[in-house]
Order: structure tokens, then sequence, then C-alpha cells
């Protein structure tokens, strides 16, 4: 099959998985509602009087205050991880970087923690999605500056440089944990975990359009990170500004996922294997790839969030657990994979 | 390809003055070199002679310590990124891509300072051209990660060739390259030449310079020790004083075939 052919064939089972886990994710529940309440009652949303829409008041609150937020949220944490996991693998030129696992989520969740510890609130709901973006750009930073050497990136270095990340952010976490009182400190565990529950409007509002502006930002930079692929001096030679490009894109990857983390908490493993699950499917070609790596995104994370809430009766499993129980052997394949072929870790 | 090639036969890149400093040790001192439009310039010397960071000067890669260069009439430092792009075209040592992208989508990378402009109706052209020139037609839907190591380098140079700017600068295309590719490769230089365009290439083979130089530049200690006609630059005196090692040079159509002299002392 050509890369065109699986890419029609992509865009078709990514439309399907969506519209399937969203109208899923609608339905099932608590309370059961059928697919034609689903459509009709947001046909009367949009304004359209019809018949099928719910009569039943509770329905049409539990679609439109407990279960749509959640899914908006649901699309766009994921599309945002999914987007800055293929934008910081193009810049590092490795395939195996990723937010959750080099440490700019915890970075970003460390930020969050302590804006909810130190009751930072001078910007209303902006303030701990502006900490966790701050504790993300450090993080990212960090990582970059690092992790690179020789406009090469080692992935020893890498993944060092994620667990020394990682290590300090959760000695940052554990230490708020610490002095923190009762009430932060079952938010900092829930950030820990990640979980989509009881997402409201007011959180979607603030997600779902720094998800659009870093997703629209990455894919107009799509052909810079294609060039960026055969090496930073190759991509200087064909006119592409390195240097603005290399940090305007952490900037975006802080702001992706520190958007998502501050109000759904760490949910590992997005980045790494949509973009991964995509590029196989219809090459590396990053306009093609960031896009379908935002539905992807989106759509896995709604179904994970579907099994978080609906496998065990009457719990919300926290859907970052999940996510990480898929990712870790996925994560290990690669590696595996990345030595067998390669005969080493760089 | 119009507008990647010089207006006339004049003068690419002047440099004067040329030195670069770093941590204090000088890697190029005061080089002053013209390169033409028109002509293939081979620069040799020495490993460590400074042959890279004079290209990289050259090129606009390395900001010179002394000196200015002008590319096409103009400082090179004043220059952004793609109007530089659309004046030169660099083949670099190290070939690496970090995902698994086509031939195909390799080469057209060599187009992308032309998007936006009119130069992309001559993209279809310039590709083509470029891949025959290097002979990868058969590699075209092949990932380039899975290539072999000449493979590539044929491949690197198709994109280089695509980018049809007036100045290439080719650093050791030859290297990874067997007898037969690596003649292909000094004879795309020619070709090259032959359109308009100025060609320096950095050779290790000093009779590969020799034989498809119009002008050789022998670099020895960042200093530019020669410049002129292959026959001028290299005669067996200044080859031995340079590379500190007895050659013998054979003349034959008129260009200089260069040997290493051995067991000359019966060992």
């Amino acid at each position: 099959m050509t890369r065109t052919a699986r890419g029609v064939t992509l865009s078709i089972v990514l439309a399907v998985a969506l519209v399937v886990a969203v109208l899923l994710s609608a339905m099932v529940g608590q309370l059961p509602v059928t697919p034609a309440e689903i459509v009709g009652s947001l046909l009367r949303g949009a304004g359209i009087p019809n018949g099928w829409a719910p009569t039943d008041q509770i329905v049409e609150s539990t679609l439109w205050v407990v279960r749509f937020p959640r899914i908006v949220m649901g699309l766009a944490v994921g599309a945002a991880l999914a987007v800055a996991g293929s934008v910081m693998q193009a810049i590092f030129g490795n395939p195996l970087a990723e937010p959750g696992v080099v440490g700019v989520s915890s970075g970003a969740a460390l930020g969050a923690a302590a804006a909810i510890v130190f009751g930072v609130t001078a910007l209303g709901s902006w303030s701990i999605a502006l900490f966790a973006f701050v504790g993300g750009l450090l993080a990212t930073l960090l990582v970059y500056f690092v992790s690179r050497a020789n406009g090469r990136t080692e992935v020893v270095t890498l993944l060092l440089t994620g667990i020394a990340i990682n290590a300090f952010a959760g000695a940052g976490l554990a230490f708020l944990l610490f002095v923190g009182d009762t009430a932060s400190r079952e938010q900092i565990t829930f950030w820990q975990l990640g979980s989509l529950n009881g997402s409201l409007w007011r959180e979607v509002g603030i997600v779902a359009p720094i998800m659009v502006v870093g997703l629209v930002a990455a894919v107009l930079l799509g052909r810079q990170y294609d060039l960026l692929a055969l090496g930073e001096r190759n991509a200087r030679h064909l006119g592409v500004n390195v240097e603005a490009l290399r940090i305007g894109s952490i900037v975006l990857v802080a702001l992706l996922t520190g958007v998502a983390v501050a109000f759904c908490g760490i949910i590992a493993f997005v980045g790494l294997v949509v973009p991964h699950v995509i590029r196989m499917a219809i090459g590396p070609s990053h306009r093609p790839l960031i896009i379908a790596s935002a539905v992807g995104g989106g759509a896995l994370i709604s179904f994970a969030d579907l099994i978080a809430r609906t496998v065990v009766p009457g719990a919300d499993l926290p859907i970052g657990m999940l996510t990480s129980l898929i990712g870790g052997p996925f994560f290990f394949y690669l590696l595996f994979r990345q030595r067998r072929r390669s005969g080493g870790w760089a | 390809m119009s507008a990647g090639k010089p207006t006339d036969a004049g003068v690419a890149i002047v440099a004067s003055g040329v030195g670069v400093v770093i941590d204090g040790r000088a890697i190029v001192s005061d080089v002053a070199i013209e390169i033409r439009s028109g002509e293939v310039l081979a620069l040799v010397g020495p490993n460590g002679a400074g042959k890279s960071t004079l290209l990289g000067v050259l090129s606009g890669d390395v900001r010179p310590t002394h000196g200015s260069v002008l590319i096409a009439g103009r400082d090179i430092r004043s220059l952004r990124h793609l109007e530089l792009a659309r004046l030169r075209s660099v083949l670099t040592q190290e070939n690496q891509v970090s995902f698994p992208f086509t031939v195909n989508e390799v080469v057209e990378m060599g187009r992308s300072p032309w998007m936006k402009t009119a130069e992309r109706e001559n993209d279809a052209a310039a590709i083509e051209a470029a891949i025959r020139a290097t002979d990868i037609a058969h590699l075209g839907e092949r990932r380039y990660t899975s290539l072999s190591g000449g493979e590539k380098a044929r491949v690197s140079l198709a994109r280089v060739l695509a980018q049809a700017a007036g100045t290439v600068f080719l650093d050791e295309p030859t290297a990874a390259l067997d007898l037969r590719h690596q003649e292909d490769v000094m004879r795309t230089a020619r070709a090259l030449a032959a359109e308009g365009r100025a060609v320096v290439v950095v050779v290790h083979d000093l009779s590969l310079a020799g034989a498809y130089a119009d002008r050789v530049a022998l670099i020895a200690d960042g200093r530019l020790e020669s410049t002129g006609t292959p026959l001028e630059v290299l005669t067996a005196e200044r080859v031995e004083r340079v590379y500190g090692l007895p050659v013998e040079v054979i003349i034959t159509n008129n260009r200089p075939v260069i040997l290493p002299v051995r067991g000359a002392s019966g060992a």
C-alpha cells in the first residue's frame, strides 16, 4: 500500500475511532443514555428543536454537566499530549522523546502542586496552568540543553536526564505533600495519577483553546521539522533558522504539556505511543503526522477514560495509571527494537 | 533553474583576510580567496589543516574572527538563512536522517528554500535532474535509513543538487563511494560548473582533485599555501613539503597524478 493510500485509510480509521469513542463515552455510565438522545440533545444544544432530545432533566444534565465536558477535556488533553510528543521527537530527532518520559510532565506537575500548596490564585483558574507551564518549560529547557551535544541527542543522556528530572520533581512533590494541608495533599495525589474526573467547562475553556493554538503552530512548523530530520547543519543550509525553531518548539511543548497536566495530572506515554504508531502507518512527514497524532491522541484518551471509569463498577480509576500500564511495555518494546537495530543505545 | 544561477559568469564568493581563532588557537589565518562561477575549485590539504573550517566560513556556517566573506556581492553575515539557502548549497560529511523518510522525500527537501517563490515551477525538473545525475532513480521509495553508506551519500548529493544554488560546496563527497561513483560525483561537479555554477569541493585524493578541478587551493596549517591550476599547485616538491611524504607526480593528459613513493629505500 502506498503512503497516500495508507493516509486515507488511517484518516478513516481515526475518524471512526473518534466518533465511536465520543458516542460510547456519552452513552455508558451509571445512567445509560441512548445514541438518539445524545444526538437529539446535541442538536437542541445547537438550537435545533427535535423529537429525539431527552425529556428527562437528569439525562440532560448528566450529559451537559458531567459527560460532555469530560469528553471534550479528554479530546483536548489527548491531542495536546500527542502533539507535544511529536514536536519533542522532531526537535530531539529521536522517537523516544516524550514529555512524560523525559520529565516535562513531572516538572509541570511540580509547578501545579506548588501553586496549590502555596495557594496562588492571583490569576484565578489560570494560576495553576501558568505554574504548570513554567515548571514544564524549565524541565524542557533543562532536558534539551543537557542532552544535546554537537547537534545530536544521545538516547542514554536523554533518558538519564529524564530520570534525574523525574527524581527531582518527585522529591519536590513529596516535600509539597509533606508541608501541604489535607486538601492540598489530595489534590496533589490526584495530579500524580492523572484523571479526567470532575472536568468543568470552565477548565475546558482554558485547555481547548491552548491545544488548538499549539496544534496550528505545530502544523505550520511541520515542514521545518521535516528538514530538521536531516540534522541541524543541513536544516540550516536549507534556510531553517534552527535556533529560533528550537526555542519556539520548546515553549510549544511546555505550553501543551503544562496545560494538559494543570487540569488532568500526569498522563504519560500518550505522546510516545500515538506519534509512533502513526509514523509506522503513514511515514514521518510532520504535517500529516501532527494532525493525525492530535486526532489519535484524542481518541486514545477517550477510550482510556471510558475504561477508567467503567471497568470497576462505581469507581473512577486514574487514567494516568491506565496509560502507563499500556505505555510502559510499549516503551520497552521500542528500546529493545532500537537496540537490536543499531546495536547500541545511541 | 534560472533564479539559482548567477546572472553573469563572474565572482561568486570573495573572502578577504579571513581568520578563525578558536580557544586562542588560529585554525585559519589570513586567507584571501575568490571563487568564480563556472569553475571547480578543489580544496586540498592534510588532515587538520583547516579545510573544513575554511569551508564553513565560505559557506556561512562559521563566523570568522577576522576578515569578511561576500557572496553574490553581499556580506554573508547580513543574509537571512533563507536568502543564503537560495545562494549556496552544502553537502556535509555527516548525513544522518532521524526518521525513516523515503529517498524521494529527502531529495524533495532540497527544494524547500524555493517554496513560495516562482522557482517552484522548476521543482519537478530540478529533482529529476538531480536524481539522474546521482544514479538513484531505483531507490525512490526506499527508506533513507535503510540505505548503505554509499547510497546515502548519493541521495544527499541529489538533495544538494536539487537545491539548485549558484554556489555548491561539497565536503568530501567521494569519501564513502566506490571508484565509479567517485568519478561520477566529480563529473557531476564539472557539469555544475558547466551550467555556470561555482563549485567548491574538498577532496583528499590529490589525483582526483588534479583530474577534475579548474583550480586547486592547497591549505597547510590554516594558511593558503598555494592556489592555481592543478599543474601549478600540485608539484612533487610542494606536496612532499606539505604532507611530509615523498611523492612522484606523473603528468597524463596535462593533468597531474600524485603517487606516494613506496619502498624507495628498498625496505
